[in-house]
């Protein structure tokens, strides 16, 4: 049952910053994803969350190989995926498929719907009689909550909940295996981000897909993902079950994210927010060892010196931290809601929390601006 | 209660396109009061920009009707002549965009920004109007501000350029903030830091702020009152305590079930709102909501609901065409997680005795309230 689908090892992809007109040489690299491992398990649905450029959306691209890592393997259903080559390489993409963010771009204007879905069976020649071709994809529109009468129209014609629609058919019209979604409902208005949240958990259900579901909204990764994965910076800092992960985060950084998020409910906002100041420091030149020693709240100098590894800190999850949080810090910073007992601030601790905060931010995020304004 | 700092009155907003006319903004009404914070939630579309927009006069063209009043400080700022507006806009009243990037100009610098900002309103000289621009970075919580005010915009990060634009905005000490969707374009943890950097200048300053926005989980951090919006009008309107704990209208209800919260029961099935938000040229007949309404009945389609208080004498209010215990029942139904249906059946049985029985009432409703008495010249373009 708890099969592995994916295994990623110590994944890297460096984008090298390069200076000079005719012989370019490299002066750095953008440190987008720097040595991250895990495990995605068969039917699960994963989610990995993150600030922009924490590297969320590089990793969803190396594990499909839409583009080569620096060093690392991703092992898919015991294939390795760097490794395979033309039709192999064919084959493997048959089972990976992805849903992209923004549901314009990703659609070709110049191609009618059913053009759009029926591409990936051209592309593996399958159902090559015109009239299955056909049938196929208006069962498929169906299956999406299109209309299949729609079949000769262009993309410009649909809503952008309906051209996700388009977007979710394609990705599933090979039965594919794994399912990536990168920051699918992001671009959608509020009332039509649960039709695609809805149908994406449907046809898993269907389908027994395994799904990899990238977003920067903590609600609905809490609502869609198994287990849940938190990048800062090009590295996982904390991996645990969502239900674990969203009452008892042991890394600062998550604890930091889940207080920072406005709940929809005037009484239970946070009882003493943790806010963390300054900026995410860049990926081209990020701070020593534990990456997030510059704005953690409960940085001490081993934080800068020696690099923390995943190690299990929870019931089950792992975390990357020396000082992980403790219950009582847990109790004081997450909104009231998600604390399973209530949550009685304490005046004296989340003061001091506070206090450590805010002498913390005047220094990070001035060296912070430094780095960025050379 | 004291008289409030804005107030607009019946507000229409048309603009004339090629396809037909857009009635963007369909006969709103809301107040400001002084100090407190009005947030008003709508998804694309449903005319919650435009509405700020035209307080300050940007939404004037050739092509656009304006008519209805909005009062600010005794004066009426739609009939108010554009030279007259100037003076306010910036001034009195200011405005945070949604994208910082864009707003900033990119080829002066941001101190540069900000003395232009108060050298538009009042005569101020270069090196007090400096002095003043670093007060207000420090104010906004930009370190090292004296430094700062020669940075280029893109120097700055996505929220110290929304930190950059509150401090320009803040320059005249303006009575009014409309900020519009001020946090949208920014992550989780800088939208904390915004947000309680707006709450704490308003305890601060006392600046009334109009925050517009389509998460209802920053309006329920920062807003005392909430508008919400569809199509152009004002659907439901109450303190923010009366909207999220008990909210009466369908569309308010659809938009607090079908958003994951972090403080539901995880798995708890999300209900969407089917179907799409409607066009604003030929919007459907009747409770522009009906089409996505699960809960329509058939006279829905031909009455057009009024805002009306939730009870006499209450703030609150909502328009729907639902009566006011049916209603209850469905949210309480909606809230304990049971099924549409029978929720749909509640709706169905109350219409058969409402019909009988009191059915004459919303029939005269809809009789007072005449369609929007604007003037469109006759196809011409």
């Amino acid at each position: 049952m708890s099969e592995n689908l994916i295994e990623v090892r110590d994944l890297v992809k460096h984008f090298p910053i390069r200076r000079g007109i005719l012989f370019q040489r490299q002066i750095g690299a953008v440190k987008a994803v720097d040595g991250i491992s895990f495990d995605v398990v068969k039917g699960e649905t994963l989610g990995i969350v993150g600030e922009t450029g924490c590297g969320k959306s590089t990793t969803a691209r190396l594990l499909c190989r839409l583009m080569d890592p620096t060093s690392g393997t991703v092992e898919f259903d015991g294939r390795d995926v760097f490794a395979q080559k033309g039709d192999d390489l064919k084959a493997l993409h048959r089972d990976m498929q992805m849903v992209f963010q923004d549901p314009y771009s990703s659609l070709n204007p110049r191609k009618s719907v059913g053009s759009i879905i029926a591409d990936p069976f051209v592309i593996h020649g399958l159902y090559t009689g015109k009239g299955e071709r056909k049938r196929r994809v208006q069962a498929l529109m169906d299956r999406v909550g299109l209309n299949p009468e729609h079949y000769n129209r262009y993309p410009h014609e649909f809503s952008g909940g309906q051209r996700q629609r388009i977007g979710v058919a394609r990705a599933v019209a090979l039965e594919p295996k794994l399912l990536i979604a990168d920051e699918p409902v992001s671009a959608l208005d509020v009332s039509i981000q649960a039709q695609v949240l809805n149908l994406l958990r449907e046809l898993q259900r269907d389908l027994g897909l395994t799904l990899v579901f990238i977003a920067h909204d903590l609600s609905v990764v809490r609502h869609m993902c198994d287990r849940v994965a938190v990048m800062y910076l090009g590295k996982v800092v904390e991996m645990s079950p969502s239900d674990e992960l969203y009452h008892e985060p042991r890394h600062p950084y998550t604890g930091a994210l889940l207080s920072a998020v406005p709940v929809a409910d005037p009484d239970g906002s946070t009882s003493e927010r943790q806010l963390l100041t300054g900026d995410v420091p860049s990926p081209a030149n990020p701070p020593s060892a534990c990456r997030f020693h510059t704005r953690c709240p409960k940085a001490q100098e081993l934080c800068s010196t020696d690099e923390p590894l995943l190690e299990r800190k929870g019931a089950t999850g792992v975390a990357a931290c020396h000082f992980p949080l403790t219950d009582e810090e847990i109790r004081v910073r997450l909104p009231a809601a998600l604390t399973r007992n209530g949550g009685q601030p304490s005046a004296v601790s989340s003061a001091s929390a506070d206090a450590s905060v805010s002498s913390e931010s005047s220094a990070s995020s001035s060296s912070s601006s430094s780095s960025s304004s050379t | 209660m004291s008289d409030p700092l804005l107030s607009v009155e019946d507000l229409h907003v048309y603009f004339r396109t090629d396809d037909g006319v857009v009635k963007a903004v369909d006969g709103i009404s809301y107040e400001v009061q002084e100090g407190k914070t009005l947030g008003i939630v709508g998804e694309s579309g449903s005319g919650k920009t435009v509405s700020s927009l035209t307080a300050l006069g940007l939404t004037r063209s050739r092509g656009s009707q304006i008519s209805g009043k909005i009062m600010f400080g005794g004066k009426d700022l739609v009939a108010m002549s554009t030279d007259d507006l100037r003076k306010i806009r910036g001034n009195d009243v200011a405005m945070i965009f949604q994208d910082p990037l864009s707003s900033l100009h990119p080829f002066y610098k941001v101190g540069w920004q900000l003395v232009e900002a108060m050298q538009a309103h009042r005569s101020i000289s270069r090196k007090a109007s400096r002095t003043r621009a670093a007060e207000l970075l420090a104010l906004v919580g930009i370190p090292d501000p004296k430094r700062r005010l020669d940075s280029y915009p893109h120097e700055f990060s996505g929220g110290m350029r929304q930190r950059a634009m509150i401090a320009m905005a803040l320059a005249n000490d303006p009575k009014l903030l409309i900020a519009d969707e001020p946090t949208t374009a920014l992550d989780v943890t800088v939208q904390a830091q915004i947000l309680t950097l707006l709450n704490d200048l308003q305890s601060r300053l006392g600046t009334s702020i109009i925050i517009i926005t389509h998460d209802l989980g920053v309006v329920a951090e920062i807003a005392d009152d909430i508008a919400v919006m569809y199509a152009g009008r004002i659907v439901e309107r109450g303190t923010a305590r009366e909207i999220f704990k008990q909210p009466e209208h369908p569309y308010t209800w659809g938009l607090l079930k079908s958003i994951p919260r972090l403080d539901s029961p995880r798995g708890e099935e999300l209900v969407p709102i089917s179907g799409r938000p409607p066009s604003l040229i030929n919007p459907p007949s009747g409770c522009h909501f009906h089409p996505r309404c699960p809960y329509v009945q058939d006279s829905h389609k031909q009455i057009d609901p009024r805002l009306e208080p939730v009870a006499s004498g209450q703030a609150h209010a909502a328009a729907c065409l639902l009566e006011a215990p049916v209603r209850e029942r469905i949210w309480s139904g909606l809230r304990e997680g049971r099924d549409i249906e029978a929720l749909q059946r509640i709706a169905a049985s109350s219409n058969g005795r409402a019909a009988s029985g009191a059915g004459q009432e919303p029939a005269s409703a809809a009789a007072s309230s005449p369609p929007p008495s604007v003037d469109l010249p006759e196809e011409q373009t």
